[in-house]
């Protein structure tokens, strides 16, 4: 069967063609292969696509389906560079791990796998999740597909451009301070990042630990639903996983009668956008014709989030970026002279440059002398994110707010000021820093680029987070797609931070 | 403020090489970041105890059960150097 829009297509409808036997598993992928083939080199979301794997694979489900009939069987799926797949080169985008092939998968990933899902790839992130445009991959700029000369966000940038290039179906990223719903939000998708423990990090390569969690970016909130069903869950092998109070259900609401949303004050005077703003205002608006009440409220501390965040995720990374060593795994350096210089080498050379900054304020704010004025008063001001958080929810369901400040930046804009690059994360890390769930859906666009509209719940609200977003979906009918337009005047065109110097080996299994 | 013996100290402990250039266009940067971060000092935090994990899940333990653990084989397959079913790594000085 022909005719099928990678651009448009749904998983929910591609799951009811191959139900209804109107299209092989082998087909569908065909679909997302070819899309890959014929803009793949504009867009460049993957780090490696596993077309042999995908193909076969996909070949098997539809041979074998009485045996591996499931919910998600013969969908094909992208897969972040930050997930260890067993077989599968996994290289976090860093130089560092440009031969890794990991003799174990991450449970959410072999989640899905276990529900025989097809993996058509990894694809490209910041190096090691750590940034906002992907533009810090060691290996590759993704664009943006509504406008090539933009971002996609970042740090799951290659799995939203992937989704909305339509070279996925769907995919899996993590987001530590908004790398799951900014890129969403920059691509024209829908990204949820659950509650924290509500998903596995085992074999998540680990950014800052108290705050990552894995996460779906589909084409449609009933997707998001579904996918996230599959990989929450308590893992024995995740001490901070945890099983959800209620299964996650596949959402169906029209309505938004008596649920009370809370605008924060504060997430409106960060320099929003003029488009970004009457995008959100327009959104509000039909939270209310749908039944809804909207209530200004204040999360005060707000402003301390971010300086938190940069306390925090650093020094998590620096220590877990340690292990990064060059003798066990991974790029070692050539010719050292002893043990210190194998080390230090490796790892001058191993890591780029964003890398290497938090990786140095990290072991900056850890240092003696320091902790108390730096990570001591970070965990501190994080509690007062968090009883921000608790006394809005006394009062609203759900907070809207805009997903990100800007839509889709010029790609090479913000890479020689690093603080404003954090500054694209202002109002999606305070619900990293309190654990809660997350997602953005697209409301709109401004200058041709999507706009994101960002809902935070309390901790395992998913559901009633889902169904609300579902509902304003159906509201806001967002069914554009991208154009793969390019503006770039010129020198932003293909722009690469240090050249593409290091390709990953393409072996896989 | 940050001086450029601290990034060059700090990168030693950090075990990460860092080249001249790269030491004096990292001091610039790293006090950027750290002009902002001292934002905090505007709140008074002395009553506040700190937040180290977001839930109310404490001794988190696991069945103490045998189980069978990665063999050698694969927990050398990724390494630079091997030598005596061991990861082999230059002198220490």
């Amino acid at each position: 069967m022909t005719g099928l829009d990678p651009l448009r297509l749904t998983a929910r409808d591609a799951k009811r063609l191959l139900v209804d036997g109107e299209v092989s598993s082998a087909e569908l992928t065909k679909v997302y292969l070819d899309q890959i083939a014929a803009v793949e080199s504009k867009v460049r979301a993957y780090i490696l696509v596993t077309t042999d794997n995908a193909a076969k694979y996909s070949t098997k489900v539809d041979r074998e389906m009485q045996a591996m009939r499931g919910p998600l069987a013969g969908l094909p799926i992208a897969v972040k560079d930050n997930m260890v797949t067993e077989g599968v080169t996994t290289t976090c985008a860093s130089r560092i791990l440009h031969n890794y092939q990991p003799v174990y998968t991450a449970t959410a990933v072999r989640q899905v796998w276990e529900d025989h899902v097809v993996m058509l790839g990894k694809t490209n992130l910041d190096e090691f999740a750590m940034g906002s445009s992907t533009e810090n991959s060691a290996y590759q700029v993704t664009a943006n597909p509504w406008d090539l000369s933009t971002v996609p966000g970042g740090s799951s940038g290659g799995s939203a451009a992937a989704v909305a290039a339509g070279e996925a179906l769907w995919a899996l990223g993590s987001d530590t301070g908004g790398s799951i719903r900014q890129p969403a939000s920059l691509c024209g998708i829908v990204g949820l990042k659950p509650t924290y423990g509500a998903v596995s990090r085992y074999g998540l390569i680990a950014f800052a630990s108290s705050l990552d969690q894995i996460g779906p970016l589909t084409r449609s909130v009933y997707d998001c639903a579904l996918l996230l069903q599959h990989i929450v869950g308590r893992d024995p092998r995740d001490a901070t996983s945890v099983d959800l109070p209620e299964p996650v259900a596949l959402p169906s609401a029209e309505r938004l009668d008596g649920l009370r949303v809370g605008v924060p004050a504060e997430y409106l005077s960060v320099g929003i956008e003029a488009g970004v703003r009457a995008r959100f205002d327009e959104t509000l608006a039909r939270v209310e014709e749908l039944g809804g009440t909207c209530v200004e409220i204040s999360l005060p501390h707000t402003e301390y989030a971010l300086p938190a965040y940069y306390i925090i995720a650093p020094a998590e990374a620096s220590a877990n970026l340690a292990r990064f060593d060059g003798v066990r795994y991974g790029y070692r350096c050539a010719d050292p002279e002893d043990l210190t210089d194998l080390y230090e080498r490796t790892r001058g050379e191993g890591f780029g440059p964003e890398v290497k900054r938090r990786i140095m304020i990290g072991t900056y704010a850890l240092s003696a002398g320091y902790y108390d004025a730096y990570y001591g008063r970070a965990q501190r001001v994080r509690t007062m994110v968090r009883r921000d958080f608790d006394a809005a929810f006394a009062g609203v369901d759900l907070i809207a707010a805009p997903t990100t400040p800007t839509v889709a930046f010029k790609a090479g804009s913000r890479t020689a000021d690093p603080l404003a690059m954090y500054m694209s994360d202002i109002c999606t890390i305070p619900a990293n820093l309190a654990g809660l769930p997350a997602m953005s859906i697209p409301c709109g666009l401004s200058d041709g680029l999507p706009v994101g509209f960002q809902l935070i719940g309390p901790a395992f609200s998913e559901n009633r987070m889902l169904e609300a977003a579902h509902a304003l979906e159906q509201a806001i009918g967002f069914e554009t797609a991208p154009t793969f337009r390019d503006t770039s005047t010129g020198s932003a065109a293909g722009w690469n931070p240090g050249g593409i110097t290091y390709r990953p080996e393409d072996a896989q299994s | 403020m940050i001086s450029e013996d601290d990034v060059r100290y700090v990168a030693k402990l950090a075990r990460l090489r860092i080249e001249q250039d790269e030491a004096a266009r990292m001091t610039g940067e790293l006090a950027s970041i750290l002009a902002h971060i001292d934002k905090m000092s505007e709140l008074d935090l002395a009553d506040v105890p700190p937040t180290a994990h977001v839930l109310d899940v404490v001794n988190v333990t696991r069945e103490d059960r045998e189980r069978p653990s990665l063999p050698r084989d694969e927990a050398l397959r990724n390494a630079p150097a091997v030598s005596d079913d061991c990861f082999r790594v230059p002198r220490m000085s």
